[in-house]
């Protein structure tokens, strides 16, 4: 061991053998058992013992190494704690950020063991203990620490709830006399029904006297710890603590509904991005809280900020916030249209956002109605303008929460109706289908509690592809018709039906694989004996090409794709490859060629054993089984003997069930901007650079940071692909994403404006996905593979943006 | 014995007119010179005779410090200067040193031109006063002579407000002017390192406070401001010039930026626009938002507030003025008061406290009909609303600054008796350590015990970290050497070295120490026999046996004897220098304990 230089002079020798101590320590353990259990107390007793080094350096080395072990499965002792907690004090601020992370790990250890408080005796939990110092470390001077602490602080789960909800509690009192804080006193106001008359002077006045000796006002522990950490000078600071709040709160709901206050103050903050964390994190705890109108008020007003992002986070926000009152959805169906008139650009998520609101709050809305609609008993009012987005947006609110109400409709007016029947056509997304008196249900009215199986349009689909997987022994002629009218449907029933739109498109590729793969196996061209060496074959090389490009929109398209999947769709893959094999057979002249084609191909069969293997079984009588069957043969035949043995099991292979995954989606994008409307060409000077801002929405696509590309093509055929920075992306919810990203465009001068295109990519590789195994001689590919791209997906549509570089002046 | 005294001529047990004289390592410094705002008579100035009589008080003070640039902290600066008489160096920091001359002649104008007082300081004796100054930056180490330095620390509050570390030798005393511990929208939260002072002098206005968040303000007054413009209403903030004026301002512009909104901001003009023209310059003086974002845009640089016309106050349309001064007793807030007083649309907002008998007071206390100058009934229909926007630290900053210093013991000032009591106790019972609180005029006198550096020469630490093991803080080590003191300053030399400097002939000191051993044996066995014993005991020392019969440990010589009366007891002869003392007595403690019984 290294202790010898443990007590080098150098603080260097010193850092570095505790860093050793902290990698090597646990090692001895795992490979001799109980002899060595000593060796390893002791290594935690070396490393501590640097705990008091004189050197600031080699204390965080040793808190650092200490952390180490722990990390690789060491058990730390609970004699550290007490060492740790000396180390809070500590000159220097990278041991107290250190030391404040051990207390930490100890505490997740030994959460439930007791600790006694010094100068009384009393005993604490160790993790009360241990949140309680981690919280005084909240008001720390030095921000480093600041942060850690806060960031810690989330991550404490067990502690016990009145140490949590001191953290908000600051005991406030003036001139030693109790006083209660804004939230209380709006609380109050609240409960007691009246509403602001106005602040009076004192009207904040304290209250009762404080017994100057219980008073307080270092040690308090927890206290207000995060009401310190809320109103920090730095910003990193407060949004730690906002996520600090965020986790806490979700295990916690009596915090959550305690900590609503604070998150609703910090929508204020100076920092957008302090203000977008807490909305966010307000989203995440929605669900355990209810708002009251005057939090909602706060809430509210901040859909007048001018920032986009924070607008839509609230939409967001507000789609799954609980409200309490009738008049509380009335303000933030006022506050909403506001917001709507001043951004009209926020209309598609305004509408979302009432859409949630209204069928999550059927009973506040209902007494709303008439007012919303504005009926009137008697009289006929004149019936409002059905292409205003403000009224299309109180009706969304209004038939959605009508879908759990069935009074509400008694109270609709018959242009209602017929603006419902209009709307449920046309905005079909946010207008759910109603059970309407005198009507026939509309598509049977599909509730939520019918399971997918059971769901009629589930069955269809099943039935459908059942259908074709049973045709084996049809004829080709009807078995391709049979393909192309199944194909027709499932398309139909994707644009039906939104929730199956996935599995829908997602088959209907793969029918039309085997489609393309029929009808070129049944041309001509093979009928002939000898290879025709003739240009003849466009439409089976074609299909071949197609096949290609359309399984691998299979593989990397779509979001829920298994392993058993993929195995099909390499196989049609492989199907596509043996296509193009025969037929660069038949047309090209000589055996040269051949021989490299050839060797490719058993390489693609052999490659594919190898990495389904396990998955063989399920592929009975298929193309590659029969293939492997024949593999030693192949191996030692003559290239015209292997593409006649290809061609006869490609026409005899039998068509593949392709299993149907239970979660699936098309990964799409939607570009919102450029908008490509444009008349005005955007000029800039040839040569330099122009920026195009590009915000578009994806859904369904995972990891986009390194795998959305945007692409521009110039008129002249050149096309750019740009790589947006990862911070270009941003999550606004559960499977989707939001690029917000600048695209620089250049180009030589041109006589007259023209239209380039803009379109996004999803780049793909099919290696990556396929595991790493020994089988990949040498090293030269396995670096590489990783970040290069193998090809790109188109997957939103392009558009058009016009401009115009001029040439430059001289 | 070294101490520290500390005299509080104005602040003690009180607020205003802070100056606190500190005399540290035989050096006087002067805290502050404010003035009082509730005295109009000789009483608003510290009585300065209290230094010296007559004569210059140059030659009884090293040095001033003004904290910020508030009245109450600089305001008796010129006074103090030029008509009493001091020519030494006065320090504050940059912003203060640009912005307190507008405030001073500001206050001799209200004084001279407005009151009409005489003797009063003149424009001149401002400027005099202002040659004295000498701007620090924060964290510099400012060398006021050889041994006296002084730091400057962030302590938020104002504009270039800062916490002065004061040091002579190893004794320091912090004094921290006014200061926040909570950031606002312009100014970041004050900070110290762990310096571990004296003494710390801190303010405590707030001492039985303990705040609620800023935000809860902040929201009340935005929403307050927003919901007024919204239904078409004026918005009278009656503001003083300088700190939170600054603070609003910023407040309602991000706010403006924020929700887009249209209606016009004014700000009165006169003295501000100088002064935002400072904040602008001092940006490193703001917080983390302004430092960060001002290179895409000053934070200052107002894009929704304007200069205000008294035109303006007739047109129509909602519109937020910002008006001098604060407490509405006079000038331009007042007249916008007068103005708007009528219609119920609008509203002032009050951002701070009112003296008695102020229209600001008035109003607050929920008049409703006041009476103005000339038998006018002016009736107020106007809202009325109050928001404390105070950047002093509460209790609890206060603790936390005094927990993040660790100071050997506190001062209060700047702060009401009664409740200082209460921190006091607080500070006493949660820290262990002393807290004082003298009244004006009362002197705390505090022991140090300064540690004395001493130099010792490379030669002779070099020999002693050959001899043994590293320093071990847990263990004493003795060392030898000569300490000279020469010209106050201290080293440690070898004894070879202090002899050669001091030009003196070493003299040789040997202790010698007889023991009485019976034993009946030769003179030539006995010697045998404490060597062997000795050789078993020391193991660590070289001993030996010299062949003239004698043994030595190390370079203590032992020789035996045999007594001249009694033949059965030997004596023993040990003798060693000076310098093996330590090991010389313990040799003949040893030997006094007698030999072991050899088995004979």
């Amino acid at each position: 061991m290294n202790c010898m230089h443990l007590t080098d002079t150098s603080h260097g020798v010193r850092n570095k053998c505790l860093q050793l101590l902290g990698n090597l320590g646990s090692l001895e353990k795992s490979v001799t058992k109980d002899g060595e259990g000593l060796a390893v107390r002791d290594v935690q007793k070396i490393i501590g013992d640097y705990f008091s080094d004189q050197d600031p350096r080699v204390r965080t080395a040793a808190i650092k190494a200490m952390l180490q072990l722990h990390e690789r499965g060491l058990k730390l002792h609970q004699t550290i704690y007490n060492q740790a907690c000396k180390l809070l004090s500590d000159d220097y601020e990278q041991v107290r950020s250190a030391a404040v992370q051990l207390i930490w790990v100890v505490s997740q250890l030994y959460p439930e063991s007791i600790v006694p408080i010094p100068s009384s005796n009393e005993e604490i939990r160790l993790v009360d203990d241990a949140f309680g110092k981690i919280c005084h470390m909240v008001s720390d001077g030095s921000w480093v620490v600041r942060v850690q602490a806060a960031k810690l602080l989330g991550s404490m789960e067990q502690v016990s709830s009145h140490f949590l909800e001191q953290t908000l509690d600051k005991k406030l009192m003036s001139d030693l006399r109790r006083k209660r804080t804004a939230h209380e006193r709006a609380k109050e106001l609240y409960s007691s029904g009246e509403f602001s008359s106005g602040r009076k002077w004192g009207d904040d006045a304290p209250k009762e006297e404080i017994d100057t000796g219980a008073v307080n006002l270092i040690e308090s522990g927890a206290c207000g710890a995060f009401v310190h950490g809320l109103e920090d000078e730095m910003y990193e600071v407060r949004i730690a603590a906002v996520e600090a709040l965020c986790m806490l709160a979700q295990s916690s709901p009596s915090f959550a509904e305690k900590c609503l206050d604070f998150l609703v103050d910090m929508f204020n903050d100076e920092i957008e991005e302090v203000r977008l964390q807490s909305i966010h994190t307000m989203r995440k705890i929605s669900n355990n809280i209810t708002l009251r109108e005057d939090q909602l008020d706060t809430v509210l007003a901040v859909l007048e900020d001018s920032s986009r992002d924070i607008r839509e986070a609230l939409h967001e926000l507000l789609c799954c916030t609980n409200v309490s009152t009738k008049e509380g959805i009335h303000l933030a169906l006022v506050e909403l249209l506001k917001n709507l008139t001043k951004y009209p650009t926020d209309r598609d998520s305004i509408w979302k956002c009432l859409k949630f609101l209204g069928s999550r709050h059927p009973t506040l809305v209902l007494p709303l109605v008439p007012e919303l609609l504005s009926t009137h008993p008697f009289f006929d009012t004149a019936e409002p303008d059905m292409d205003d987005p403000a009224y299309i947006a109180v009706l969304v609110l209004i038939f959605n929460a009508a879908k759990t109400c069935p009074t509400m409709p008694a109270l609709f007016s018959d242009h209602t109706f017929r603006h419902y029947a209009y709307l449920r056509d046309s905005l079909s997304h946010l207008v759910p289908a109603l059970r309407l008196p005198g009507r026939k249900l509309v598509s049977s009215a599909v509730s939520a509690n019918i399971t997918p199986h059971e769901d009629p349009s589930h069955q269809f689909l099943q039935q459908s592809l059942e259908r074709v997987y049973s045709l084996q022994h049809l004829d080709p002629q009807g078995t391709q018709e049979l393909l192309e009218l199944t194909i027709r449907d499932l398309q139909r029933l994707g644009e039906l039906q939104s929730e199956l739109a996935g599995v829908a498109d997602f088959s209907a590729t793969y029918l039309r694989c085997q489609l393309l793969l029929i009808k070129a196996l049944q041309e001509k061209l093979w009928n002939v004996a000898a290879p025709l060496y003739l240009k003849q074959s466009d439409l089976a090389s074609a299909a071949a090409k197609q096949i290609m490009e359309e399984t691998y929109k299979m593989e990397f398209m779509y979001s829920g794709v298994e392993n058993k999947q993929v195995v099909i769709i390499h196989h049609m893959r492989l199907q596509a490859k043996a296509l193009q094999l025969i037929v660069t057979a038949r047309t090209t002249r000589g055996v040269d060629p051949l021989f490299g084609m050839c060797e490719k191909f058993l390489q693609e069969v052999d490659f594919f054993q190898r990495c389904f293997i396990a998955d063989l079984p399920h592929l009975q009588d298929s193309f590659v089984d029969k293939l492997l069957d024949l593999m030693p043969r192949l191996m030692t035949s003559k290239p015209v003997e292997v593409v006649k043995i290809v061609q006869t099991m490609l026409r005899q292979s039998t068509f593949l069930h392709l299993p149907l995954p239970e979660q699936i989606h098309k990964a799409s994008a939607t570009i919102i901007e450029p908008a490509g409307e444009s008349d005005n060409p955007l000029r800039f000077t040839s040569g330099l650079v122009v920026a195009l801002d590009v915000d578009a929405t994806l859904e369904h696509v995972q990891d986009p940071q390194s795998i959305v590309k945007v692409q521009v093509l110039y008129p002249d055929g050149q096309a750019q692909m740009i790589h947006p920075k990862p911070a270009d992306f941003r999550n606004p919810g559960p499977g989707r994403h939001r690029l917000i990203t600048q695209v620089y465009l250049s180009h030589t001068a041109w006589t007259e404006p023209c239209q380039v295109e803009v379109r996004l990519l999803l780049a793909y590789n099919s290696n990556s996905r396929i595991p790493k195994s020994p089988w990949i001689e040498g090293g030269e590919v396995s670096s590489q593979v990783e970040t290069s791209i193998e090809g790109t997906i188109p997957f939103s549509k392009s558009v058009k943006v016009y401009i115009m570089p001029k040439p430059a002046r001289r | 014995m070294p101490e520290i005294r500390v005299t509080p001529l104005g602040a003690g047990q009180d607020v205003g007119r802070s100056c606190i004289l500190v005399s540290i390592g035989g050096k006087n410094v002067m805290l502050d010179c404010g003035m009082h705002m509730g005295f109009n008579d000789d009483r608003r100035f510290p009585d300065f005779s209290y230094i010296t009589r007559n004569g210059r008080l140059t030659d009884f003070l090293d040095c001033v410090i003004i904290s910020h640039f508030h009245l109450d902290h600089c305001g008796a600066l010129p006074y103090f200067s030029e008509m009493v008489g001091y020519d030494g160096p006065i320090y504050m920091t940059h912003p203060t040193q640009a912005i307190c001359p507008i405030l001073l002649e500001d206050y001799r104008k209200i004084a001279v031109d407005k009151k009409g007082e005489a003797n009063f300081f003149t424009s001149q004796m401002i400027k005099d006063c202002m040659k004295k100054v000498v701007a620090v930056h924060l964290h510099q180490t400012v060398q006021v002579d050889d041994e006296l330095e002084i730091k400057a620390y962030y302590a938020g509050h104002v504009l270039g407000a800062a916490m002065f570390q004061i040091k002579v030798g190893s004794e320091s005393v912090v004094y921290t002017g006014d200061y926040n511990m909570t950031p606002d929208r312009h100014l970041g939260a004050a900070w110290i390192d762990k310096c571990r002072p004296n003494l710390l002098i801190t303010e405590s206005t707030y001492a039985t406070t303990i705040r609620d968040s800023k935000r809860c303000r902040e929201r009340d007054f935005l929403k307050k401001v927003h919901e007024a413009v919204e239904r078409g209403g004026k918005v009278l903030i009656p503001v003083f010039a300088l700190g939170r004026a600054q603070e609003l301002c910023i407040l309602l512009e991000t706010f403006w930026e924020r929700m887009n909104l249209k209606a016009p901001i004014y700000f009165s003009t006169g003295l501000t626009e100088k002064a935002n023209h400072y904040y602008k310059l001092f940006i490193t003086w703001t917080n983390q938002k302004i430092r960060k974002t001002f290179v895409q845009r000053n934070m200052f640089e107002f894009k929704h507030i304007k200069a205000f016309d008294r035109a303006f106050a007739d047109n129509p349309g909602p519109m937020v003025v910002f008006a001098t001064p604060g407490m509405l007793h006079a000038g331009q807030s007042l007249q916008i008061f007068r103005k708007w007083a009528g219609n119920e649309k609008n509203m002032v907002i009050m951002p701070g406290y009112c003296v008695q008998g102020t229209v600001g007071h008035k109003i607050l206390s929920g008049q409703r009909k006041l009476e103005m100058e000339g038998r006018q009934v002016l009736e107020v229909k106007m809202q009325v609303e109050y928001m404390s926007f105070s950047a002093h630290a509460d209790a609890k900053g206060i603790m936390q600054l005094v927990g993040q210093a660790e100071p050997e013991s506190v001062l209060l000032v700047h702060g009401e008796a009664k409740k200082m009591e209460f921190l006091k106790q607080k500070i006493e019972q949660e820290f262990r350590v002393s807290c004082y609180m003298p009244a004006n005029g009362e002197t705390v006198t505090l022991p140090t015990s300064p540690s004395i550096p001493v130099g010792i020469s490379l030669g002779l630490l070099k020999r002693e970290m050959a001899q043994g093991l590293l320093p071990d803080a847990k263990k004493p080590r003795l060392l030898h050497g000569t300490l000279i003191m020469k010209d106050s300053n201290f080293r440690l030399v070898s004894s070879e070295q202090a002899l050669k400097e001091l030009g003196l002939a070493e003299h040789q000191l040997r202790f010698t120490c007889r023991v009485h051993l019976h034993d009946p044996r030769k003179e030539q066995e006995t010697a045998v026999r404490v060597y062997s014993h000795l050789k078993s005991v020391l193991k660590e020392h070289c001993v030996q046996h010299l062949p003239d019969g004698s043994v030595t440990v190390e370079s203590i010589l032992i020789q035996a004897a045999a007594h001249s009366e009694d033949p059965g007891t030997k004596v023993l002869l040990v003798s060693w220098t000076y310098q093996d003392e330590e090991l010389g007595s313990h040799l003949t403690s040893l030997l006094k304990k007698g030999l072991p019984q050899a088995a004979s």
